[in-house]
């Protein structure tokens, strides 16, 4: 086992792979007890009594017999510790002691600290949906002619289903746009930084897509209306012009250039942070048993990376891109700077005045409503924070379904 | 479980990133409205303090001396339209008064107006006057007397185009509501021609921008445009557009960029506002008239008050339609909403003195300088000054 990744170097044999090989040896380490977990069925059923314990074994095994062991046969390492991993108890009657007696001091006290930061994070949650749900409802019981007063201040509301529909279309639209663009070169991006770039430029890439993360969407607003809009519209103009080539279809195009795609493309800017740094700690995780088993075999770096990093990766990149799209369906201020705004249920994505965002939406509309106006806005908040939910469990959902069977197959 | 521990490190650095540059911004905007240490020697120049020619009938309370120690804490709330101005006026009242510190909050209209009915602020800065429902709501913080309105503020709004060559047009109403409306598609139409002989016109598409968020601009100008054009522009007036699929941006300096960068487009802003771009003149009686902050005080000072309204309310009724020579009707006019009577002395002390102060010539031209508005009338000052005088405090 211990002599696999220097096999697995030689087989790659190509300069700039040094750095390579050292990382592959930590990541072997770290993924032999990976690859442990497919010997030992029951390993996985026991796995989470062995997170919360394994700390606590490890400190306390620290000068007990298994360094001993170790000594003598430093091959069985790795199978030993698994052993005592999965019987934190049995070999080791002070545990249970030990466990009861640290939680005495300020020990006691700090469990109180993150127990009520626990709590408090509930009750602002809760506390926020009751607050929208409270507020939005007179929206929903108004009458018509309460309606009618809030339409003299927004003449293009038809209904409030109406207008909520057309906001959530909008909203919807933008982010997978921008979900769109941006998930293929994030992949790409995580790809190079984790197999593909020597350890040092690797270290600057990562450092850099991460302090685009730290770039206030202002910032992103004020470049995408002042420099990219302008610039990009005749390119947009272009691709209008070449599908309307298609019989039957009309594709418009914007004289401003402020447009859904335009958006869409600082959107997918202000994401792409987030889905490159969880796909690129997801693909850094492949184990490198199935990297060498594959490149043993014959394949190519591209084929190696297409039968074992993806496969494994995959559900890390849908956790990823959900994450992604959770921001994009929030950003209010690129939008609100980019997008010329419109209330239509429309797939002119090169046109503006076709769709508007929720949130770019509430922030337009506040500063001068008053009555029910306010309530309408915060009805149109209400769905936005009930499809952020979704998007979040949905991602979730997936992520746990996909994570059984990820990995170790 | 082992999968997502890293990448969870990595979200939450990133999020700790986002949260340290939110927090430095938060900084700076808040060293933005930090009020200039107001320790600065009191120029003498106190506001024309010039006694009301009415006294007031039925004040039954305390009439105050001409010169008042003012001291404390006061708050308005409102329009953002005033904001500008509002702050230059703030800075230098402050300057006068050693020990008055007053806020202004630009929420927006509606924002402040419903602050102020709620009694949270001392005067709303608005775009509209109060309604009668809000007149007799104030009732309930204001005392029998209610609230009134005083314009404060004028701006012209002008038609600013980016055409190529082109800096001066004549647009009438009628041209103006069919670019907006998209009737007329370019530049070279022939109805615009006919009112612009001898200008070259270049044929060039029209794009119209409107604002897109909701705006007290947007409010005045589809005004105008419905009283002097009713037929291309069947709209009323309300604070946000009400065709469907324009293009359109968000705040004055929004709109004026995108024209800037876009040849053939339209939009209407703040007169102050719209930098080098082309202006029109729009048609008043048989004659044109270009945009101009003297014409917008003109076509305030001509228009007569809104009827109906408390006597010492001086809510304008736009005459936009006016035939005037030299008025030029197209404007905003922002007010200030406050009580006729102050339960607390010091409010209705402070609240006095700063409505005459932000009226008198050197404020409106402060104002003028800072936010290219129009400077108040004479004739319109006194009518405020008297209104001023009718505002009683105590208990």
């Amino acid at each position: 086992m211990g002599s696999m990744p220097s096999v697995g170097s030689l087989t790659w044999a190509e300069p700039g792979s040094v750095g390579r090989l050292g990382e592959g040896e930590v990541v072997s380490d770290r993924d032999n007890i990976a690859a442990s977990e497919t010997l030992l069925p029951e390993f996985s059923r026991l796995e989470d009594e062995r997170a919360e314990d394994a700390v606590l074994t490890s400190q306390v095994n620290a000068g007990s017999n298994l360094t001993a062991d170790a000594l003598v046969r430093p091959h069985t390492i790795r199978s030993d510790r698994a052993e005592s991993l999965l019987r934190p108890d049995a070999d080791n009657p002070k545990k249970r002691r030990h466990r009861q007696n640290a939680d005495r001091g300020f020990s006691r006290v700090f469990r109180w600290i993150a127990t009520g930061s626990a709590i408090f994070i509930l009750a602002v949650l809760a506390a926020v949906a009751i607050f929208l749900i409270y507020r939005a409802l007179p929206a929903f019981t108004a009458t018509d002619a309460q309606m009618a007063e809030v339409r003299t201040h927004l003449p293009r509301m038809t209904s409030l289903w109406g207008l909520m529909g057309t906001l959530v279309f909008g909203t919807l639209l933008a982010a997978l746009l921008a979900l769109l663009l941006a998930t293929p070169i994030a992949v790409g991006i995580a790809l190079f930084i984790s197999h593909y770039a020597p350890k040092r430029v690797a270290g600057i890439i990562s450092y850099v897509v991460d302090l685009l993360a730290a770039i206030p969407s202002v910032v992103f607003g004020l470049w995408g209306a002042l420099v990219l809009a302008p610039n990009i519209r005749t390119f947009w103009g272009w691709i209008a012009g070449a599908l309307s080539r298609v019989p039957g279809v009309t594709v418009s195009n914007s004289a401003t250039g402020r447009s859904v795609a335009t958006a869409s493309v600082v959107l997918a800017v202000m994401i792409l942070p987030i889905i490159t740094a969880v796909s690129r700690e997801v693909f850094r995780q492949t184990p490198t048993l199935h990297e060498e088993a594959a490149l043993a075999l014959g394949a190519t770096r591209w084929e190696m990376v297409k039968t074992a990093v993806l496969p494994f990766g995959r559900s890390g990149v849908i956790s990823a891109a959900m994450l992604g799209l959770g921001r994009a369906l929030g950003e209010t201020m690129a939008v609100l700077m980019i997008l010329s705004p419109g209330f239509l249920v429309s797939l002119q994505i090169f046109d503006g005045g076709q769709v508007q965002t929720i949130a770019a939406f509430i922030a337009s509309m506040f500063p001068e409503s008053a009555g029910l106006t306010i309530n309408v806005l915060i009805a149109c908040g209400l769905a936005l924070f009930i499809i952020s939910m979704a998007v979040n469990m949905g991602a979730r959902w997936i992520t746990a379904r996909r994570a059984e069977f990820s990995g170790a197959n | 479980m082992r999968i997502e521990g890293t990448p969870l490190k990595s979200i939450m650095r990133a999020g700790a990133a986002t949260i340290a540059s939110a927090l430095a911004l938060a900084l700076l905007a808040g060293c933005a409205d930090t009020a200039p240490g107001a320790a600065v020697d009191n120029t003498p120049a106190a506001p024309a303090t010039t006694a009301p020619a009415t006294e007031p009938a039925g004040t039954e309370t305390t009439v105050p001396e001409p010169s008042v120690t003012l001291a404390g804490e006061f708050s308005g709330a409102g329009a953002s339209t005033q904001e500008q101005s509002m702050a230059a006026w703030i800075a230098s009242f402050q300057n006068q008064h050693n020990g008055v510190n007053v806020n202004y909050d630009p929420s927006g209209s509606g924002a402040g107006r419903t602050q102020f009915l709620a009694g949270g602020v001392l005067w709303a800065g608005t775009d509209n006057v109060l309604t009668d429902d809000e007149v007799a709501q104030s009732l309930a913080i204001c005392g029998p007397e209610g609230s009134i309105d005083l314009p404060v503020y004028i701006s012209a709004i002008a038609v600013a185009f980016n055409v190529p060559g082109v800096q001066e047009l004549n647009l009438s109403s009628d041209n103006i509501a069919r670019l907006f409306t998209g009737e007329i598609t370019n530049w070279n139409d022939p109805a615009i021609a006919a009112d612009n002989p001898g200008v070259d016109l270049p044929d060039l598409a029209v794009t119209p921008i409107h604002r897109s968020d909701s705006s007290g601009t947007t409010n005045n100008f589809m005004s105008w445009l419905n009283a002097t054009a009713p037929v291309a522009f069947p709209h009323s007036a309300s604070s946000t557009w009400p065709l469907e699929g324009g293009e359109s941006a968000a705040g004055t300096s929004g709109v004026v960029n995108v024209v800037n960068s876009t040849p053939g487009a339209v939009t209407y802003s703040d007169l102050g506002a719209i930098g080098g771009l082309g202006r029109a003149a729009i048609q008043v009686g048989d004659h044109w008239e270009a945009p101009s902050a003297v014409g917008a005080a003109r076509a305030v000072e001509v228009s007569p008050l809104l009827e109906g309204r408390h006597q010492y309310d001086l809510a304008v009724s736009l005459d936009r339609t006016t035939t005037e020579a030299g008025a030029y009707p197209l404007v905003l006019v922002s007010y200030i909403a406050v009580c006729l009577h102050y339960q607390n002395e010091s409010d209705g002390q402070f609240v006095r003195e700063f409505i005459t102060y932000i009226t008198s010539d050197s404020a409106q031209q402060m104002s003028a300088q800072v936010a290219d508005s129009a400077p108040i009338t004479a004739t319109m000052r006194d009518q405020i000054h008297s209104s001023v005088a009718a505002i009683t405090y105590g208990s």
